[in-house]
């Protein structure tokens, strides 16, 4: 059970990482405005 | 011709990827085939090492998951990142790097396998040197996919390239974590882990494969190409994204299903049990997402096989995502472990999800990538769908027979405790299935290798176009 010392810490700071990217991303503005960006890609090429 | 330097699209390396994927899937499931008659028929190897079951089983895996599979991947996130983003690729050359070192991959599994070169490890039996480059072309492939998105000109990030981009940065993580070995030679090496403790990195890894290769990366592939199908929007953008974060935050815990009964500690069990319960929504949210994708549009299945293909695809994926949520029910379980209930689960999954979504992108993107406005023969890609949908229930059907047999049979017991079967009897009242199974694989197969006429026609009488990037309306 030892590797519990390095997997806890470790999936930690994975949550940590993946809070950041979510934060980052709506801080980004990339959930507004959902219902056109859907259609988006209907409109390319 | 406009005077500006109008910038093209990136297309020559997902043309590669594309045409390879198809090459790569008739191989893939010839094998397959083979091996399927090899176990009904044992004969079939000949005496020849290299056509032993042992040898070609891992030949055939890898060939369908990585050369068929990641082909279309590799196709496919690079055009959908590109039309998305209304950009060329980030560093076309490592693009290119990516195609051929991926092919000397595949090349290297062809050659090592049969030759008994194995780590031993399901999904990931390729030795040490073949996986330093696999990590190579994957940190490349990082590179070119998340470059991409950051030289975008458009500001949102379309949901498909959250899938791909978690498919590939789980899958490196995956992939060097579980190959960490100690070479003991050029082809040998031991894994750095050992006993319980291998098992359970080894099962993280391959449920994650199946997680994020075959989950993640293909509803990626869905959520752009089913709304170009239908020319409709995704049904819900905002279950799109809710079920992504909640699909790749689950799925990592649910390895400890392969495991039950082992002497993995029973609290990993239970936790992968768990959540693999807790999985089914996620995996819903995304079939329901897809199929009503087709919302006011359910005429389109009528005529169009190439739709017939993609939605067809995500009932496979709602079945298979019942299907495993109940077999990772210990209970359950307890039957269903090492019997062909397993085997078919995986082919549901397989030849139902992720082969018929490859095939519905890939007949909607070639007739792109050579300038025609469809494949050369629109009647083959009907056929093909039948035969692909026959041998896939011909082949599930066998196999949860033969499965729920096996497992009832194993575990008869007479009045005084004695086992009522022998092994070799299960074996023995197997075979008719596995014949079964073989026939529905041969007609899978030879819808593969239609698709793969239609292909090179398509290919033969096009050009390949240069696309050129239109701005986006409004970034």
């Amino acid at each position: 059970m030892d590797s519990l010392y390095l997997l806890i810490p470790l999936s930690v700071l994975l949550v940590l990482a993946i809070l950041v990217g979510l934060w980052w991303a709506v801080d980004r503005g990339q959930f507004e405005d959902l219902e056109h960006e859907a259609e988006r890609i209907l409109r390319d090429d | 011709m406009n005077q500006t330097d109008q910038a093209v699209y990136t297309d020559t390396v997902v043309r590669q990827f594309s045409i390879m994927a198809v090459v790569w899937g008739v191989v893939g499931m010839l094998v397959g085939v083979v091996i399927a008659s090899q176990l009904a028929w044992p004969e079939l190897n000949f005496g020849i090492s290299w056509l032993t079951y042992g040898r070609l089983r891992p030949l055939h895996t890898n060939a369908v998951i990585f050369a068929f599979g990641g082909s279309a991947l590799f196709a496919t996130s690079y055009y959908v990142v590109q039309r998305t983003c209304h950009t060329a690729l980030f560093l076309p050359k490592l693009a290119a790097v990516t195609f051929w070192g991926w092919q000397l991959v595949i090349l290297a599994a062809a050659i090592s396998l049969p030759l008994g070169y194995t780590q031993g490890k399901e999904y990931a039996e390729l030795e040490w040197p073949i996986d330093i480059l696999i990590a190579v072309v994957w940190v490349s492939y990082a590179i070119v996919f998340f470059g991409t998105l950051g030289i975008r000109k458009v500001k949102h990030i379309y949901v498909a390239n959250w899938f791909f981009g978690a498919f590939i940065i789980a899958v490196a993580l995956l992939h060097i974590v579980n190959s960490a070995a100690i070479p003991a030679g050029w082809m040998k090496s031991y894994s750095a882990y050992a006993g319980a403790q291998d098992a359970m990195i080894q099962w993280w890894y391959g449920h994650n494969a199946v997680g994020f290769f075959l989950t993640a990366g293909f509803l990626g592939m869905m959520y752009y190409f089913i709304p170009k199908q239908v020319e409709r929007p995704v049904y819900s953008y905002r279950l799109s994204i809710v079920h992504f974060w909640a699909l790749i935050f689950t799925y990592m815990w649910a390895g400890p299903h392969h495991l039950h009964y082992t002497a993995l500690p029973d609290w990993t069990q239970s936790l992968g049990m768990v959540f693999s319960l807790v999985l089914l929504a996620p995996s819903w949210g995304g079939m329901i997402n897809g199929i009503m994708t087709l919302s006011g549009a359910w005429h389109k299945l009528r005529d169009d096989p190439v739709l017939r293909f993609l939605i067809v695809s995500l009932s496979f994926y709602g079945m298979s995502t019942f299907e495993g949520p109940m077999m990772a029910i210990k209970t359950v379980n307890a039957l269903s472990h090492y019997t062909d209930w397993t085997v078919g689960h995986v082919h549901s999954g397989a030849l139902g999800w992720v082969g018929l979504v490859s095939m519905g992108c890939l007949y909607f993107l070639v007739p792109k990538l050579f300038s025609q406005k469809k494949m050369y023969s629109v009647p083959a890609i009907e056929l093909h769908f039948w035969l692909a949908t026959i041998g896939i229930v011909l082949y599930i059907a066998a196999m949860w027979i033969a499965g729920v047999m096996q497992g009832l049979m194993w575990r008869a017991i007479n009045e005084d405790g004695t086992l009522t079967y022998t092994f070799v009897e299960s074996v023995k009242a197997t075979y008719p299935f596995y014949v079964i199974r073989f026939a529905g694989g041969l007609l899978y197969l030879a819808g593969m290798l239609i698709m793969l006429w239609n292909v090179i026609k398509t290919a033969l009488q096009g050009e390949a176009p240069l696309v050129s990037i239109p701005a986006p309306a409004h970034a």
